[in-house]
Formats: C-alpha cells, structure tokens, sequence
C-alpha cells in the first residue's frame, strides 16, 4: 500500500511540475466539448437553396412563397432561366434548386396534374436527403390543398373530407435537436482520449527516461506499479467528466434527467476500460511517438463502431458482431439514457454489467502483457 | 569461507544472433569491490542486467544474496541497490521527493526514511540543496545521488553500472571514495568500468571482451600473473619511428606506446634491453632509458585480447 501510495504522490507531484500537461488536462475537455457542441450537430436549417419561376404566375408565386416562408430554406438567388442554375449547384452556392415549369399555372387551372422540379446537390447527402424532404412535404401539402379547394367548390361549404392525421410526439428529445444526441457522446470521447493517453504516455515515459529501469529494480510487484499509475488518472477522468457535465448542462442546456451518482459510476466502468487500454499501449510501444499512433489507430474504431454518430442499427451484421467488443458502444448508451431518458440502474444493468466484463477482460490482457522486465 | 555474496554459472544472454554474454562463471565474496572491465559492448551491462532481474538470462544460473535470479526475483530485488548507466531518477523531482520516492518505493516506514534521508544527503554531499530539482544538478552529483537512492533501503550488495560514465576526474575520484566506504561497512559492491585505472580500487577484477571473461583476480595477481615476460619501458627518440622498427623483430612480443615512451614485452630483461640499444642505435635512435616496469591492467588487458585474436576466439568487441 505504501508503494502504491508513493507513486501516486509522485504522479501528482510531477504533474503539477508540468507546465504543459495542466492546461491540457483541464482546459482542453471543456475547449473540446464547446467545440464539438458546436461543430456536431446534425440539424439542417436554413438550406442554400435558389428558386427558378418560369411560369410566373399567381399560382407559382404562392407556391414559392411557401417555400420560401418555410425557414428551411435561404434563397441565394432568383435565376430567369434553368440554365443559370448549374453554377450554383457545381460551386456549392446552393444545394437545392426549385424550379416551377412554365404553365404550371394553367395546368392546374385546367385541372391538370402540374408538377415542380427539385434538384439537389447529392454530394452531401445529408442536407440534400432533408432538404428534399422538406421540399417534398411543401408539394404535399399544396397539393392538398388544392384538392381540399376544388372539392369545397364542387360540392359547396360543408364538412371536409376526412383525414388520417398522423400526430406525432417526441419524447425526451421534443426539438429532435441532434445536439442533445451529440453532446452526452462527447463527454465519452473526451474521457477516452484523455485517459488512454495519459495511462500510455505515463508508462511510456517512464521508459524513455530511463526511470522504469529505476522502478523494476525495486521490490514494486507490477500489480502496485499498475495501480499507482493508473489511480491518478482515475481520478483526473473523473475531474474532466464533471467539467464536461458542467460545461453540456450549464452551456447547452443538455438535459441531466437521470442520477449524477450513476452517470459518474458509469464513467468509472468506462475507464476501466479507456485505461486498460492505455496500459495495453504501454506494453507495445517503446517510445511516446509510438505510443501515439497506437492510440490513434484504437480511438477511431472505439467511435465509429461504438455509434457516436451512425447508430450501430444501421451497420451490417458482421460490424455489429464486432462491435459487441467496443466499450463505447455500452457507454454512448448508458450516457444518453442518463442524461436525456432518465434511465436508471433496471435500465441500464446490461451496459455497466458489458463494461465491467469487457474492461475486466482488457485489463486482464494487459496486466498479463505487462512484465517488470526491460526486453 | 561463508556464501559468497554472487555467485554466477554459465550465465548467457543472446539478443537474436548476437550473444551479449557468453557463458561466463565467477563468485564474488561478500564485502569485496568486485570490478567487471571491458570495453562498451563487451557484455557488462547485460550481465548486470540480468543479475538485478532486468533482463531474463538465456541460460546459466546465478544467485546473489543467496537467491536465485530466476527464481526468487523479488527476493533479489530486496537485497540489491542499483544504480543505471544512465541517470535514471525523476528529473522533475526534487531531491528530497526521490529519496521519499524510492523510500516508498522500498517499503521504509515514515520513521526508517526520515532515519535515511540525513545520510543520503550526507553521502551525496546535497545538504541544504533537498529543494533543487534533480534535473539542475551537474552530473558528479546526480551520480552521487543515484548512489545514495540504491543504498537507501541498506542493501547488502549493490551494482553500479558504469557510475562514473561523463564525469570528471575529480569527482570520480571522491565517487570510489563513496564506494570504499560502502565496502568498509560490509556492503558488496558489484561495480563495472571501462577506466582501467579505476580497476586499481577493485578488490577483485574481471576482464570481459566480447561476452566472454578472459583473466581475472586481484589487480596484483593479474599484473603478476598474466604477464609472465618482462616489459620494458623504453624511453628514446622519434618513439613512432622506433616502434615501427621494433615491431618487425622476431625477439620482440609485444609493443604498444605509452605517452611518451614505449612498452616493449622480450623474453629476457638484459638481453632485450642491449639488443633494443643495438637495434635503435644502428638507425641512429638514442636509447635514453629501458626499464622493467610491472604491467599495467592496460597492459594486461591488450595482452589477453590480442592473445585471444590470436587463437581466433575472440570477436570483434562492439562499440
């Protein structure tokens, strides 16, 4: 115990001599979550778009005016002629263009169907699927309309037709605000680069200077040695997941429905096995630049494949399979249940139960790999 | 005779093809200086090495303290200090904090360090300067230091690998002081170099040249023994010129210059001296001096090796 101790008053020490690593521990988590709150977000509004009347009638005017009014869109420009859309589709001007067909007007006076054409830039899918989307329910709802009119000027004033309406409620997220989703995800990739990091490049350290030699010579078991590096961190990750919180829920305004006890619990479970797997790094890297890479080579699967921002629903069945060994994937759950559900312990179990046999399993491996030996 | 204090069997370490240490075997008696001499890459670092429990031996057996490295490793580790070729405590530390460090480190109660720290300092000469950090001191005294953090827990054996390595004279010299007084309290000190006049401290020697031990015991026995034909130190003129001609007689065996003079090995002390008179004398060299002198380790230590090249059984030492 005394071992153990020593070293982590010696980590202590040596980080509060490091001029560097202070602001990185503690002002980086929060510059990295304003950041990322920011720049992760999903919502489209405001859609580049430009809008083409050829027909220049009354009922192309209302139509486009509605488009227009609808906030999603921003019109850059009010081409004459077709032609002239094309530049500002190819240079990213506009990512979606209207375009209302001449006698476009006529035909529905004449009770004809009429038709507008929408293009969409595709190269970034996202904006041009939601902007289609968006574009198309605007149609939808004229055309509806139309019919509505003529139907009461067939038939007279009376009771309208009935509909099947569907009325929708979202629950936990009322805005469908992507950033809700993103942030509590942060707060997960934070904590991992930060402690698998820290754990790798302590260790790492340690051999460059020539100090672990000083250390394996000592009566230390590895067991002492592992946990008087590692408990510092421990404790620095949960520091940085407060700031974090702090930062999501005083800033943004992301929700906290669930219990702060279990979320910092969870965080717990999560960095058994962030800092295992900064200990696995340790044993396969001799010199810090190494120890770098290997973390950069672990954390990009940890968020692609833990769901970070394409839901692991969507991928193919083998990427899931392999995903089951990815501690984020429990993590990013846990979190999000936490903080936007509420969810507590009944729902949560399965995830700090796959945490804490997968960080078991990792840290297993690593402290096996780990040897008090120089070769 | 009591245990001795190391005891090592054929021990060998081979990194892939290259065999670091070779089968080497000696015994090191309790409370002696025993000096481990060679050239960098002769195989000193890696016996050390491997006998503190850093690398693992690729066969061969050895004990120290009466533990057996393969064994019982943290038993070992006990009863050892050691202090690395490279300085290897916390620079960002001070001193004060690495004596606490590494007393931690070792199990010292609060009591039995607040005991020690006083006479580490003592030892390394750093009273008053407990609050410098490590990383500002100049090298004698890190060293100095390094020492005094692998006694701390008063082990009954230490390694020093190279504790000398970079620095200068005069603190090398009060360095064996320290040493010396380890030795006076019983401790054994394990210490290699490659200054062959540090070996003159040494109670005991061994001389390793690629992985292998070729001469060992007492400074004295080894200048007496090794060498069994006179040296003769001979002082003349244009010494370049005078050992080139030398070198080419069948009578002389072996040559090296020394300064300002040469050391010429011959099979008899009078006979070598008038012939070395006859032979300069005719290429008009005056012969100002030629002396029996006891052989040098460096002496001894060219000769063991050129005498291996000889055989064919040595290879080249690494740099």
């Amino acid at each position: 115990m005394r071992a153990v101790l020593s070293i982590v008053w010696k980590e202590f020490v040596q980080l509060r001599r490091d001029p560097r690593l202070f602001p990185v521990l503690f002002v980086s988590p929060v510059l990295q979550i304003l950041l990322l709150g920011y720049a992760a977000n999903l919502d489209v509004r405001e859609i580049p778009s430009v809008v083409c009347d050829l027909d220049r009638s009354a009922a192309s005017r209302a139509f486009l005016d509605e488009f227009v009014n609808s906030g999603y869109f921003t019109v850059r420009a009010r081409p004459e002629r077709m032609a002239d859309i094309d530049p500002y589709i190819d240079g990213g001007r506009a990512a979606l263009a209207v375009v209302v067909p001449r006698g476009f007007g006529d035909k529905l006076a004449g009770s004809k169907p009429a038709s507008v054409l929408i293009i969409a830039d595709g190269s970034e899918s996202q904006t041009a699927t939601i902007g289609v989307n968006y574009a198309t329910s605007i149609a939808n709802r004229r055309a509806q309309r139309i019919v509505f009119d003529r139907l009461e000027r067939v038939r007279g004033p009376g009771p309208k037709p009935a509909l099947v309406k569907a009325e929708v409620r979202v629950w936990y997220n009322p805005e469908l605000r992507s950033r809700n989703f993103m942030i509590p995800a942060i707060l997960g990739l934070v904590l991992m680069i930060m402690t698998i990091t820290l754990a790798s490049m302590g260790i790492v350290r340690e051999k460059e200077a020539g100090t672990m030699e000083q250390l394996i010579v000592t009566p230390i078991r590895p067991y002492q040695l592992i946990a008087g590096k590692l408990l510092p961190f421990t404790l620095i990750g949960l520091v940085e997941a407060g700031f974090v919180i702090a930062v999501a829920r005083l800033w943004f305004g992301t929700p906290l429905r669930g219990s702060l006890a279990l979320l910092f619990l969870m965080c717990l479970a999560f960095m058994l096995n962030t800092l295992a797997m900064g200990l696995f790094v340790s044993t396969v890297s001799r010199s810090q630049q190494q120890a770098m890479f290997t973390t950069i080579f672990l954390v990009m699967p940890m968020i692609l494949l833990g769901g970070f921002v394409f839901p692991v629903e969507n991928m193919p069945p083998l990427f899931q399979l392999v995903s089951r060994a990815v501690p984020t994937r429990y993590f990013f759950v846990a979190i999000r249940g936490i903080m936007l559900r509420g969810a507590g312990w009944p729902e949560l179990w399965p995830q700090a139960a796959a945490l804490l046999i997968l960080g078991t399993a990792l840290f297993a491996l690593s402290v096996l790999r780990f040897r008090k030996k120089l070769d | 005779m009591a245990e001795p204090a190391i005891e090592v069997r054929s021990l060998t370490k081979r990194f892939g093809d290259f065999v670091a240490v070779d089968a080497v075997s000696f015994e090191v008696e309790r409370g002696r200086i025993f000096g481990f001499l060679g050239a960098n890459g002769a195989g000193k670092s890696t016996t050390i090495r491997m006998l503190c429990g850093l690398l693992d031996p690729t066969s061969g057996a050895a004990t120290v303290g009466g533990h057996d490295i393969r064994r019982e490793p943290e038993r070992v580790k006990r009863a050892i200090g050691y202090m690395s070729q490279r300085f290897s405590l916390y620079g960002d530390l001070t001193v004060a904090e690495n004596i606490g460090f590494f007393g931690g480190a070792y199990g010292l109660s609060r009591r039995a360090l607040a005991e020690r720290l006083p006479w580490v300092l003592g030892l390394a000469g750093l009273v008053g300067r407990e609050r410098s950090l490590t990383r500002t001191l100049s090298v004698g005294w890190k060293q100095r230091l390094a020492l005094g953090c692998a006694v701390l827990h008063e082990p009954r054996i230490v390694f020093l690998d190279e504790p000398t390595g970079g620095v200068d004279p005069a603190s090398r010299r009060r360095f064996w002081e320290l040493i010396n007084g380890l030795s006076e309290r019983g401790i054994t000190v394990f210490v290699t170099t490659h200054y062959l006049d540090e070996a003159e401290y040494c109670n005991d020697i061994r001389l390793i040249h690629a992985g292998r031990i070729v001469a060992g015991g007492s400074p004295r026995e080894l200048k007496t023994s090794v060498i069994r034909n006179p040296i003769l130190e001979v002082a003349c003129d244009r010494i370049v010129e005078a050992l080139e001609i030398l070198q080419k007689e069948p009578w002389v065996l072996e040559t090296s210059i020394f300064g300002m003079s040469l050391h010429i090995s011959v099979e008899d002390e009078e006979e070598g001296r008038r012939l070395i008179a006859a032979r300069l004398g005719r290429e008009g060299i005056a012969v100002h001096r030629a002396d029996r002198i006891m052989p040098s380790l460096e002496d001894v230590f060219i000769h063991k090796i050129e005498e291996q090249a000889g055989t064919g059984e040595a290879g080249e030492a690494r740099p």
